[in-house]
């Protein structure tokens, strides 16, 4: 707890720049993750991030120094020179894209520790601490350092908001956006520059590999949330804050442990845990809907089989019947007919009369009524204008009888010409 | 004779990696080679701590099962929680390398495995790990065979034996899974046994030559193959010849400008691939471009 206390006041300085560092590069690899991830394009931070290796080293070697500024820039050009290669690869040549990329990662990659190993092996004493540029050294971040992350996240945030619609477009309708006349390839450099950008400046923190994890993840994570762009970007951004500040906090705690890994353990559980609770997308919440879809169309089947025992025998609609009665006209798992039954029961589409034996109210005989009117309509619309053979229609109105919809009905009705019988010659129920 | 035991090692890790990545490259499933040669790492330190030592038994069923995990977990998402597949492919690996390297820093002393070596791995050093002797007379007289040549050997007769016994069920879910499931072979099974023999490759090859080595010889000669021919045996083999000329020239390659011998030879992969790139008779874009032009 003390510790807690200690951390959150930011009093030790480096705490300080750890933290802040890890949340600027949170933000700044969210905003920009949330567009190479709706373009599909995800894996591309992967090649970038190892890409970035060879041009600090060529850089190191050109310049002689070990200028902050200037291997930015070696590490941009290769980072730049490797899409611009994946995209020849896969667009000239029968390799597809993510043969490219891989093969593209591995070898600017394997050239690097080429250089780098070389450059070391030169005797050359400035090197040292080149190879943070391979598993990132979060946990030294310095303030010039943080301000470096400062300025690039002030730029992309400018850049992100002027272009907004533009990069919407782009990742949602790239052809539509070509049409209205939008210049793609010069917003295409755009969004690629700042990516290259954020993860040559973020792989100084956290290294290369995880450097894809914070452009892909937070994204994803986000994406469970919301259908909104805009919502999106934002979620993006606070959930790699949060990591940032969250993996800082463990490495301060225990001062063994690595900043760079646990943003991302962290950042991976967040979005375990959108995966499972997000309202909507999520894996409960899509199992609710399916278990409701389910409930209807069982509530609907019981409904209609009263309706068809009345139909083909005493014509008493209104009748009683057991379970066994239900159940030897159509075949049910008796626990899910009874909790079925229970269920209509409840919501006064059937009475309970005496001792296991239901009959339908008024409404219930309304609704069962109507579910054999769709299926009926739909058969005849299945004979009538896509030809098919009356003994082939049964199993589609199975499906399509829980699913049209009162204005389609209209719709099929007119279309038809309020036929009076279906298909097999029963009659439709009006 | 080091160096002949280098390139020897590079040229195994080749073969068993350029045959393996045909299938992969087939597959287009090249990027999820990537992913599990990074999610091996956690397994690889779990066995270090639960085993307690460095030997190859433990280490091969945790890499294995962390191999195959990371396939289910890409599966996972991608069909349940319906996340977009390059994105779960991000997700998945990331997320077990950062564990792998938490694991690393933390037991780095004991498992005496550190992040360098997980890179570049260690191929250098292969010639000193003598496994066994032979004395053959004549001029070479005693033969120290390095333990990893072993097992290296080993791994590669396994490979080739897999893909002779199941060549067939491999080649029909590669092409046409459609067609492999009507006839009753399981795609699903083919893929985790793929998959699974890519994760022990990884992990064989991991301490010799490091991650990325693994993956540019999983993807590198596979994809520089598929540039030349349209049939499969083919491919196989002339994948296997690339990958070891790689290493070979390579080697050559890191002793003349005295780097790492593990990122020459990844280096010499994407040289030869370049070539074929520009130069294969068939699909070079050179020799597309002279068809198109005598055609016009």
């Amino acid at each position: 707890m003390e510790n807690l206390i200690e951390f959150l006041s930011l009093s030790d300085p480096n705490v300080r720049y750890v933290v802040l560092g890890m949340v600027l590069l949170g933000i700044c690899s969210g905003v920009v993750g949330s567009f190479t991830f709706l373009r599909k394009r995800a894996l591309l931070g992967d090649a970038i991030a190892h890409s970035v290796l060879p041009g600090v080293c060529l850089a190191f070697m050109i310049g002689g120094t070990k200028n902050p500024l200037f291997l930015l820039v070696g590490a941009t050009i290769t980072g730049w020179l490797s899409l611009i290669v994946i995209d020849f690869i896969s667009n000239r040549s029968r390799i597809k894209p993510d043969a490219a990329i891989g093969l593209v990662l591995s070898v600017f990659f394997g050239v690097g520790i080429l250089l780098l190993t070389s450059i070391q092996g030169s005797g050359n004493a400035a090197q040292s601490g080149l190879d943070k540029f391979l598993f990132g050294k979060a946990a030294s971040l310095i303030g010039s350092d943080v301000w470096v992350f400062g300025i690039l996240c002030a730029v992309m945030t400018l850049v992100v908001i002027l272009f907004f619609k533009e990069f919407k477009l782009l990742s949602f309708d790239p052809d539509f956006a070509h049409s209205i006349g939008l210049p793609i390839r010069l917003l295409e450099i755009v969004l690629a520059t700042i990516t290259v950008l954020t993860v040559a400046v973020g792989i100084q923190a956290v290294g290369v590999v995880l450097m894809s994890a914070m452009l892909i993840t937070p994204a994803a994570a986000a994406r469970y949330w919301t259908d909104k762009l805009f919502k999106m970007v934002i979620l993006a951004a606070i959930f790699g804050a949060i990591s940032g500040i969250l993996g800082a906090y463990v490495s301060y705690t225990e001062t063994a442990m690595p900043t760079g890994p646990w943003v991302i353990v962290v950042l991976s559980l967040i979005a375990f845990f959108s995966m499972l609770v997000a309202p909507k997308r999520g894996v409960w919440a899509q199992y609710v809907i399916q278990k409701r879809n389910q409930n209807k169309i069982h509530q609907e089947n019981v409904l209609k089989l009263f309706y068809h025992i009345a139909e083909k025998g005493d014509q008493q609609f209104r009748a009683a019947r057991s379970l066994d009665e239900l159940l030897s006209r159509r075949e049910f798992p008796t626990s899910i007919l009874k909790r079925t039954l229970t269920a209509l029961t409840k919501k006064e589409l059937l009475d309970k009369v005496g001792n296991n034996q239901w009959k339908l109210t008024d409404e219930g005989e309304e609704r069962g009524k109507r579910v054999v009117r769709l299926h009926r309509l739909w058969e005849v619309y299945l004979t009538k204008y896509l030809r098919i053979a009356p003994d082939h229609v049964h199993d589609d109105a199975e499906a399509m009888e829980h699913v049209i919809t009162p204005e389609l009905e209209a719709e099929l009705d007119k279309l038809l010409d309020y036929p009076a019988t279906d298909p097999h010659d029963s009659k439709i129920p009006r | 004779m080091d160096a002949f035991w280098i390139i020897l090692t590079g040229s195994l890790v080749a073969s068993s990696c350029a045959l393996l990545g045909c299938y992969l490259v087939l597959r287009k499933m090249a990027m999820v080679g990537d992913a599990i040669s990074h999610a091996v790492l956690p397994g690889i330190f779990l066995a270090y701590m639960l085993a307690g030592t460095r030997s190859s038994v433990p280490l091969l069923i945790g890499a294995a099962v962390f191999g195959v995990l990371c396939t289910f977990l890409i599966e996972l998402l991608t069909k349940r929680m319906r996340m977009q597949n390059d994105a779960a492919i991000g997700l998945t690996f990331t997320f077990l390398f950062a564990i792998g390297v938490i694991l690393a820093t933390r037991f780095a002393s004991y498992a005496h495995l550190d992040q360098d070596c997980i890179l570049y791995g260690e191929i250098a050093y292969v010639p000193f790990d003598v496994g066994w002797t032979l004395d053959i007379g004549g001029a070479i007289g005693v033969l120290e065979i390095p333990v990893a040549i072993g097992i290296l050997s080993a791994l590669l007769v396994g490979v080739i034996a897999l893909i002779w016994w199941a060549y067939k069920p491999l080649f029909i879910t590669t092409f046409d899974p459609a067609y492999a499931a009507a006839i009753g072979i399981s795609t699903t099974f083919w893929h985790y046994v793929l998959m699974g023999t890519v994760s022990l490759t990884t992990v064989l090859s991991f301490e010799s030559v490091g991650a990325i080595l693994v993956v540019a010889f999983l993807i590198g000669p596979a994809a520089t193959a598929y540039l030349l021919t349209d049939r499969l045996p083919v491919m196989l083999i002339l994948a296997v010849l690339i990958g070891i000329l790689s290493a070979i020239l390579g080697y050559w390659l890191a002793v003349w400008i005295n780097g790492s011998i593990a990122g020459a030879m990844a280096t010499v992969v994407g040289g030869l691939f370049g070539l074929a790139l520009f130069f294969s008779p068939s699909y070079g874009i050179i020799g597309k471009h002279w068809r198109k032009a005598e055609l016009s």
